[in-house]
């Protein structure tokens, strides 16, 4: 999280600057500070024995790099390929990884009293890659900690004992 | 200015090491009888280079030893000494323990020092047993060389680089460590250079002569210049006329503030006017006194007439000195894996134009087409150019087993010789450090096991003394390393026994070459099985596992009474595989050619089923066959392996066929590591990029084996 830190240090607050996305009709927010680079979807290798949401495999400029579709692991919208559909292409801890959104829609800057905490409960999604909402422009925007969930053993991305070597 | 000595420690380590295995290779080709000048002279310049080195950098221990020995060669090389089979022993020895003490030094351990000790005392000993004449140095326990006479052979430390026989002057620009005197400089057209790699510590000697009488008066001004021998004989009545000759050893002991307290520099101090440009003047000056020092004072008479005299010396060292040409830099292996990535790119991205080529018409089109051509030439060069620089030769590999023969013979009592063919045989640097300890083990199995006593050997009417043939050959896209002895061969009836007492299931009537297979069972200790004589550590599983790691494999072959042969089949690099493409469904898998035994259609009379599953018989066995669509869950593929193609695989584990929809295409393929992003994923051994951008999965077969269950089939691979 350095380069969070040195960003905060650069921006002389608390403010931190979101992506923010849209999967179905939600509208999500990731911390910028991750983001490699947006792109279209393309077709991708399949990879075997693995859960639906890792589409597979793309030749990224001789990277191989998995793609993730948020919108299976989170249930919202559908999961269709079209001209339109994007790539946010996340560096989290010396990987790269794709995620599958609707859009892209903007850039967002927040302030930690902006962000506010989930309910206690009645909420499925789980907390732990919950970073908090916030409103902006009347849409309730949702922060994920997108390190914690690409990282995270559920999605599998990375195998459980080489997580601890590049933590 | 002052620079840290500790960073050329690592360098001064690794060339004492080459320097060190160059010794031990060429005292191991010495032939006793009638020696080879140029051999002894080798030897002795590998280890005046070490004293040189360690005694820059304050290893004494170190110094003092290569000193004694040193001296012990120069006398061999002079005719002052018969070079014994016995002392070769002693120096073999004395090497073992230098080896020993650069370690102790790079490790920052405890010096071996009752070794080093009693090594001097021996090597003095063998000095004395011809002559006494030495004996005061070699058993100075300082190793301190403060006489005016010591100092001058030692000048030879090669610190002042003021022999004109050297042609390092790039070399040693690059650590300016020495700035040569430019009169000599242009004198110089030896290739010695190379001798020495990085300079530093350049040998003076391989003419002793010519040191003799260079250092007569080079030492005493070295001596003042950098006061490196702190030598209390250094003249006090150094005058400041001579100031500005010493001038280019002050200018560079300021600036590497390598020694402290020069008491003659303090001296010179006031006559210098320190530069910027340290180095240049240094040169300058050293070059106004060798042109107008003359007649000054008589140590400079002497200096300012070596060129001359150096001059016409060195074109017999010259000529001598072809021994080693290869010049070479040192480059760290990351810059050029980084290199090969890039080119995979490029090799991609030609690739993808000349598909786009295609799709252009007209005249533009022809044009495009013809530059395409040109830049696939300039990639396809490039691309063996990048690979070639990680290939090296298996020379170096090699020449460490005549000594592991010999010892290991000796202590065995029996007579090996050890035959080595195909050295110049290139490899990927990477898999020549993971083959080193699994060649090893092998070579040594031979000896311990596989080469009879020369009794034993009369008795069977085979010659006394027995062959290790190690051999290394490229076929294709393998290296083959093999390791065949005339020895006893392998003892089936006794693998067999260890084979049921380690509760396998075997039977008498198994084919040889599964038996020899058995061997690399975990806890099958050849040495338990076979003799008596204890094993060292790795047994064959961790050899067999080592090969495999690398993506080659170990095969056996053996004859009672007539020897054995071991077969390792590595490829040629771990960056590019030979595969075969093979099309499942509308994706694309790399077979590696190192697996596949052959690939056919299979008629429904080869198809059998067992329960719910499909089996293959052909060459008179039953083999499990995985349908690759199951196992990678591919859809739109070919269901019926009548419609497909079956290809047969081999792993070290299993042999079993998969069935795919189509051969693509054979290619070589660049492993991309799917780990790097994503996860180990069974089955797969790693990703490439196809000429299209896509990506293609590239099978491992071991893993296949491993993995894929479905009921009978793995009853039947087990």
């Amino acid at each position: 999280m350095s380069e969070t830190a040195l960003h905060q240090a650069v921006t002389g607050g608390q403010d931190k600057e979101y992506l923010s996305f849209v999967l179905g009709d939600e509208h999500y927010a990731l911390d910028i500070t991750t983001v490699k680079e947006i792109r279209g979807y393309e077709q991708v290798t399949k990879i075997a024995n693995a859960p639906a949401f890792i589409k597979g495999v793309i030749n990224l400029r001789g990277d191989i790099v998995p793609i993730v579709d948020l919108r299976i692991k989170f249930n919202v919208g559908e999961a269709t390929y079209n001209d339109f559909t994007i790539v946010i292409m996340l560096n989290i801890q010396e990987r790269i990884v794709g995620i599958v959104v609707d859009g892209v829609s903007d850039v967002i800057r927040l302030s930690e009293e902006q962000v506010l905490p989930p309910p206690e409960f009645g909420v499925a999604f789980d907390s732990r890659y919950l970073h908090g909402l916030a409103d902006v422009d009347e849409n309730m925007v949702i922060l994920v900690n997108i390190e914690s969930l690409i990282t995270s053993e559920e999605l599998g991305l990375v195998a459980p004992d080489s997580v601890n070597d590049d933590a | 200015m002052s620079i840290d000595i500790e960073q050329f420690h690592s360098v001064f380590f690794d060339e004492s090491d080459e320097h060190l295995d160059d010794m031990e290779q060429l005292l191991m080709s010495l032939d006793v009888d009638s020696p080879e000048p140029e051999e002894l002279n080798s030897i002795f310049r590998a280890a005046h280079s070490i004293k040189g080195g360690s005694g820059i950098f304050g290893f004494d221990a170190l110094m003092n030893l290569t000193h004694v020995m040193e001296n012990l060669l120069d006398k061999a090389r002079n005719n002052e000494l018969s070079v014994t089979a016995d002392i070769v022993n002693v120096l073999l020895e004395t090497l073992d323990v230098l080896k020993d003490t650069l370690n102790a030094y790079r490790d920052e351990t405890e010096i071996p020092q009752e070794g080093i000790d009693e090594r001097i005392k021996i090597l003095n000993n063998v000095i004395n047993g011809q002559s006494t004449e030495l004996t005061p140095d070699g058993t100075d326990k300082e190793g301190s060389l403060s006489t005016q006479t010591e100092s001058a052979k030692d000048d030879s430390f090669g610190f002042f680089e003021d022999e004109p026989s050297e042609a390092s002057s790039a070399t040693d620009d690059g650590f300016g460590f020495f700035d040569e005197e430019p009169v000599h400089n242009q004198s110089s057209e030896s290739s010695e250079a190379e001798d020495d790699g990085f300079g530093f510590f350049d040998d003076v000697s391989d003419n002793r002569e010519l040191q003799d009488s260079e250092t007569t008066q080079s030492s005493p001004q070295a001596d003042e210049g950098f006061g490196f021998f702190d030598d209390e004989e250094t003249p006090s009545n150094l005058v400041e006329s001579q100031a500005e000759k010493s001038e280019a050893g002050k200018a560079e002991s300021q600036g590497f503030g390598f020694f402290e307290d020069v008491p003659s520099a303090r001296h010179i101090n006031t006559a210098v006017n320190t530069t910027n440009d340290q180095q240049r003047q240094s040169a300058k000056t050293s070059q106004n006194s060798a042109t107008t020092s003359n007649g000054v004072k008589a140590p400079q008479t002497g200096a300012g007439s070596t060129p001359a005299t150096a001059k016409k010396k060195t074109k017999p060292s010259a000529k001598k000195s072809t021994a080693r040409e290869s010049a070479s830099i040192r480059v760290d292996t990351t810059k050029i894996d980084a290199m090969v990535n890039l080119v995979g790119e490029l090799v991609i991205t030609q690739s993808m134009l000349s598909m786009i080529g295609q799709d252009v018409d007209g005249q533009v089109g022809e044009r495009l087409q013809l530059a395409i051509d040109e830049l696939q030439r300039n990639t396809r060069e490039i691309q063996e150019s990048v690979m070639s620089m990680r290939m090296l030769p298996l020379t170096a590999t090699f020449n460490r087993f005549p000594r592991l023969v010999r010892d290991l013979a000796g202590k065995l009592g029996k007579q090996v010789e050890l035959v080595l063919q195909g050295g110049s045989t290139e490899i990927d640097k990477s898999l020549i450090e993971k083959i080193v300890d699994p060649l090893t083990h092998l070579v040594r199995n031979s000896i311990d096991h596989g080469i009879e006593i020369p009794e034993k050997r009369t008795a069977a009417g085979k010659p006394e003394k027995g062959t290790v043939i190690l051999s290394a050959e490229q076929k294709g896209g393998s290296i083959i390393i093999s390791i065949i002895d005339d020895g006893g061969g392998l003892h089936r009836d006794k693998i067999l026994d260890k084979a049921r007492s380690n509760g396998l299931t075997v039977s008498d009537d198994m084919p040889d070459s599964e038996v020899w297979q058995l061997i690399f069972q975990p806890g099958f200790s050849t040495a338990e099985a076979i003799t008596d004589v204890s094993g060292r550590g790795v047994g064959m599983d961790v050899v067999r596992r080592n090969i495999e790691s690398i993506g080659g494999r170990i095969d056996i072959e053996s004859s009672a009474g007539e020897g054995s042969a071991f077969f390792i089949h590595l490829p040629l690099t771990l960056a590019i595989v030979d595969g075969m493409c093979v099309s499942v469904g509308k994706q694309i898998f790399v077979v590696p050619l190192l697996n596949i035994i052959e690939s056919f259609q299979p008629t429904k009379q080869q198809l059998k089923t067992l329960g719910n599953d499909t089996v293959l018989y052909i060459r008179d066995q039953y083999w499990p066959l995985v349908p690759l669509y199951d196992f990678m869950e591919v859809e739109d593929a070919a269901l019926s392996p009548t419609e497909g193609i079956v290809v047969l695989l081999e792993s070290s584990k299993k042999r079993f066929g998969i069935l795919v929809d189509a051969l693509v295409g054979q290619q070589q393929v660049v492993i991309k590591s799917l780990e790097e992003h994503y996860r180990k994923v069974a089955g797969i051994a790693g990703a490439t990029i196809m000429g299209d951008g896509k990506v293609a999965l590239i099978i491992d077969a071991d893993s296949i084996a491993t993995t894929y269950t479905s009921g009978q089939i793995e009853e039947l691979l087990s």
